[in-house]
């Protein structure tokens, strides 16, 4: 065992905080106490929060957080925001309205960057719901980007996904893309303080009933983050739909797909690094794209050369 | 409005002269630049005549000083009778250092008193708060208690020198701290004069001395309003402001209207509750930023008169002076540089001179030394100087509104007021003046621009005199103001004193007097003045207000 | 690997003044370097927190209250108290030039007057990062 690894399983906060920037960075240090502590997760229990921008997903995690914490479990919250394809820096601004949590020993925040990942996740997300889980943490919220609506990602490795909505959208529900009314797992109507709530429930509500193929009846809460409303039937409702899915052998379906996804996600990123990384292959790449651009060669049969190397 | 002949006659000559004058002379020698933009962004033509005016009707748009739309000033005679206030903020240390400076300035003249508070003042902290670590002292005076508040009016006539304070979030507090202090004193309330700032709202969209949450600080503003109006007529019950917002980076036109806008909403909030328009809208007063542009500057205060009686009267305002904005201005301590101080001279004597023939009430001119530390005794003075050579040297005052009428900085009044409008249809879009900050839409524009002006400047486009052009590689000596090391002890002596020697169970029942009334509908002003009276802390005060209202937290944008 | 320098700009004390802090953050995010802002009002604890799980590189502290000897200064004890010594930290408000060597000694790399250039913190952060 490292001595990384260590200090993860021990819920060391420089240790975690390390470690992810270490995936981030994709390094390969991370690989050995990645393999170390995977043994040690799946405990916790993932929530994926979505929803447009300024649905107020931050101020809803942080009063989410303070219900957990009161029952005395520890949370790991994760807050993604978009990286610029220009600069390639980024402004991770969703922790000031958490910033009270800052000096919670039982919580972790990391904000991370979406680095070039579409969906509204990060790609090293996977790695970091696996570090804050071997760590200790019973709960983990993850923030979504929430500057489009289709950021549908969040299912493949979230366990509950809440898709966030505010009253007073123009026409609200209708005008939300399918893909994200399809992933709710519990719809939470924010900032319920504000007129038109009503209105946006019923919505909802109407929405639901035509959608038939149902398993289960999918619930709404609404909630007001600014006045501590509704948070605590909202907890319930994550807690019953935790239940649900063991119940009903959906955890495990969903903990495969996750799986799945993930391997995926690192054989890709190997597959490719080793194809425009290394040297050798990288000449032959160069030549290929040449050839394209000549329209000497097509880039299907280019792939079809350079993928018969390497599974030579 | 011109007659139509005249007016064809000289677009034709005017024509003639952009062909072959301008043309030609511009062909020969190229101008400076290819875009000539104000600090708003708008773009400054070559030339303005009669043409640029032509949509304007005299009697109607410009009209005469002390008439409506007031565009030329709130008074027949301005400073032809009374020269504005010469008022410099001013504040640190302990009250006993504070009351040294006050009386050190009037000696050299100035003519009204301006407090500056510090940090934990501001937030409705006592000195011996956790949160007041590092900060008594710095950015202003400690007022923790009416004790303080004796101490730093000691010696200084109440019913004679009006004073400004500037407070926010525990505004209402400090103010019956005044008030207490004066009654004790056996000056009746309605004998005394001056402003609190109290504007809210630009707390939350630029300054960020904010405590509760909007809702219940209306509340307080309208009480103030309310308790003003009846027991304290002479006082300004609220300051609303530009200035801050101003120097957090937002450009002239963003301050017009945010401020405006501000100052409809308050207006709009005590109507709501029930207030006669013109029994209050008389003591409203404004605060606006002197930055660099020059006639941009004047401009925005001329603009700024015509729309607020335009506004008022669409509120249904009868009374003349309620259609007054009446202003102090303060010269922009964002745009003084660190690099060769003594410059600064130069440019609030500029700044000074706009906000002048802006024709406004009151001025305080910055010091040379602000963007170093504070201010010096001999900085502060020069800074008074400055505002004493433009009274009485400069000739500037002798006629009022010298520049109404001239094209140039009259298109660029109507300007400025076509583009606040666009700003006010904008926020109704997002559901008002509080919406519209919950969803963070004033800092957002205000961060926009900060950023724009200072790229532009880091890329020399803008030049700034010593900056980025001019520079001199210097030491920079400036005496630097000492503060007396062991005030911050004293004053917290003098706290634990006070809560051992004070009457507790009397405190304790103001207190929970004013909680119980906190969470109803009264008025709160008589309760919060019973509480200051019985030498309740400003802290104490507030936790009581805090656990009722709850605390308000920013959206985040940058 | 694909590092990026990440930095936590931050607003100790009361100060409410936030226009430098915005535009810095702006600056750096432009330059390529992630930033985390804490938003206003936070402790020196807060800071130091959330500089461990962010994993930053830099820590600019922006003040303009003149509480910087005392707010700077508890920030750089406090990380050097959890034994954190790879983190860069510069300041930026109105500093006193006679106030620039205490605080240097104290563990502040750089202070930023008014005035100062975005790009001169830009370079200054990729030149001095300590890892």
């Amino acid at each position: 065992m490292t001595d990384l690894s260590a200090r993860i399983l021990s819920g060391d906060p420089r240790a975690i905080a390390r470690l992810i920037t270490l995936v981030e960075n994709e390094s390969a240090d991370a690989i050995p106490t990645m393999k170390h502590i995977y043994a040690h997760t799946g405990r916790a229990h993932v929530i994926g929060v979505t929803g447009v921008m300024g649905s107020g997903k931050s101020s809803l995690i942080y009063e989410l957080a303070v219900v957990y914490r009161a029952e005395g479990k520890k949370v790991g919250i994760i807050a993604i925001d978009p990286t610029s394809p220009f600069s390639g820096g980024a402004l991770l601004g969703d922790r000031i309205r958490m910033m009270e949590l800052s000096t919670d020993s039982g919580v972790f925040i990391r904000s991370m960057g979406t680095r070039g990942m579409m969906g509204g996740l990060t790609g090293a997300l996977y790695d970091a719901v696996d570090i804050l889980d071997a760590a200790g943490m019973d709960i983990i919220l993850i923030e979504t980007v929430g500057v489009g609506q289709d950021e549908v990602d969040i299912v493949k490795i979230a366990d509950t996904t809440l898709v966030v909505l505010v009253p007073g959208l123009g026409d609200s529900v209708q005008t939300i893309k399918a893909g994200l009314m399809e992933i709710a797992d519990i719809f939470v109507v924010n900032k319920a303080d504000t007129p038109g709530v009503e209105q946006t429930v019923a919505e909802l509500e109407a929405m639901l009933d035509l959608a038939t193929a149902q398993t289960r009846a999918i619930p709404i809460v609404a909630t007001s983050a600014k006045q501590r409303q509704g948070i605590s039937l909202l907890k319930q409702r994550i807690t019953e739909h935790s239940e649900f899915l063991k119940q009903s052998k959906q955890f495990e379906t969903r903990r495969r797909q996750r799986y799945e996804a993930e391997l995926v996600e690192i054989i890709k990123k190997r597959l490719l690094a080793f194809i425009f990384d290394e040297a050798t292959l990288r000449d032959t790449v160069d030549r290929c794209i040449t050839q394209i651009s000549n329209k000497q060669l097509d880039p299907y049969s280019a792939a079809d050369e350079i993928l018969g190397r390497i599974l030579k | 409005m011109m007659e139509k002949e005249k007016l064809r006659q000289m677009q034709e000559k005017r024509q003639n002269w952009e062909s072959s004058v301008y043309k030609k002379a511009v062909q020969e020698n190229q101008e400076r630049k290819q875009k000539f933009k104000n600090l708003s962004g708008i773009e400054i033509q070559h030339l303005f005549t009669p043409e640029d005016t032509a949509h304007l009707n005299y009697l109607e748009d410009i009209g005469f000083p002390g008439q409506f739309p007031y565009l030329r000033g709130i008074h027949p005679t301005l400073y032809r009778t009374r020269l504005w206030t010469m008022r410099q903020f001013a504040g640190f240390g302990s009250a006993e250092e504070t009351n040294q400076r006050y009386h050190y300035l009037l000696e050299h003249g100035e003519t009204g008193l301006s407090v500056a508070f510090d940090y934990p003042t501001l937030y409705g902290y006592d000195t011996d708060h956790p949160l007041a670590r590092g900060e008594f002292g710095k950015c202003g005076v400690a007022v923790s208690s009416l004790k303080d508040m004796e101490i730093l009016f000691k010696g200084i006539p109440l019913d004679k020198i009006t004073t400004s304070m500037t407070i926010n979030g525990p505004a209402a507090v400090i103010w019956a701290m005044y008030i207490a202090n004066a009654e004790n004193q056996g000056i009746r309330k309605d004998m005394i004069g001056g402003t609190i700032q109290n504007d809210i709202l630009k707390e939350y969209i630029a300054q960020k001395s904010y405590i509760f949450p909007p809702e219940p600080s209306m509340r307080l503003i309208v009480d103030t309003f309310e308790y003003g109006s009846t027991h304290v007529p002479k006082w300004n019950t609220i300051s609303i402001s530009g200035y801050h917002i101003r120097e957090a980076g937002s450009t002239a036109i963003q301050e017009l209207a945010f401020t405006l806008g501000d100052g409809i909403e308050y207006v709009k909030a005590a109507v709501k509750r029930g207030l006669v328009l013109d029994d209050f809208a008389p003591r409203l007063s404004f605060f606006f930023n002197a930055h660099n542009d020059f006639f941009e500057e004047i401009a925005k205060y001329r603009a700024a008169r015509r729309i607020w009686a335009r506004e008022m009267k669409k509120l249904g305002a009868k009374k003349q002076r309620s259609l007054w904005m009446r202003f102090h201005t303060q010269t922009a301590g964002c745009s003084l540089t660190a690099q060769q101080p003594e410059i600064n001279i130069v440019r609030v004597t500029m700044q000074a001179l706009a906000a002048v023939l802006g024709g406004t009430q009151s001025l305080h001119t910055n010091s040379m030394d602000e963007a170093l530390a504070l201010p010096s005794e001999k900085a502060v003075r020069i800074a008074l100087r400055t505002q004493q050579i433009l009274a009485e040297e400069s000739g500037v005052t002798d006629t009022v509104d010298p520049l109404g009428g001239s094209y140039y900085v009259e298109w660029l009044t109507d300007t400025m007021e076509q583009e606040t409008y666009k700003y006010f249809d904008k926020v109704e879009r997002l559901g008002g003046v509080i919406p519209a900050i919950e969803k963070g839409f004033f800092q957002k524009e205000i961060a926009e621009s900060a950023y724009r002006y200072q790229k532009e400047v880091d890329a020399n486009q803008r030049i700034l005199v010593g900056v980025n052009r001019y520079q001199l590689d210097e030491e920079i000596s400036i005496p630097i103001l000492k503060m007396d090391e062991k005030g911050e002890e004293r004053q917290i002596n003098r706290l634990k004193t006070l809560r051992h020697e004070r009457d507790n169970s009397k405190v304790d029942a103001h207190l929970k007097r004013l909680q119980k009334a906190a969470a109803g509908e009264e008025n709160l002003m008589p309760f919060i003045l019973d509480c200051v009276h019985s030498y309740a802390t400003l802290g104490e005060v507030c936790d009581v207000l805090r656990e009722v209202f709850g605390e308000y937290r920013e959206p985040a944008i940058y | 690997m694909v590092k990026k320098i990440r930095v936590l700009v931050a607003k100790p004390g009361l100060d409410g003044h936030d226009r430098g802090a915005k535009i810095v953050a702006r600056a750096l995010r432009d330059a390529g370097m992630e930033v985390v802002y804490t938003g206003l009002h936070q402790t020196a604890e807060q800071i130091v927190n959330t500089a461990i799980q962010e994993d930053v590189d830099v820590v600019g502290l922006s003040l303009l209250s003149g509480a910087h000897l005392t707010l700077f200064v508890d920030v750089a004890r406090l990380l050097k108290e959890k034994d954190i010594h790879d983190v860069l930290i510069v300041g930026g408000g109105i500093i006193p030039q006679d106030d620039v060597p205490t605080l240097k000694k104290a563990g502040i790399a750089e202070v930023f007057g008014p005035g100062t250039p975005v790009d001169e913190i830009v370079s200054f952060i990729k030149k001095n990062v300590k890892r």
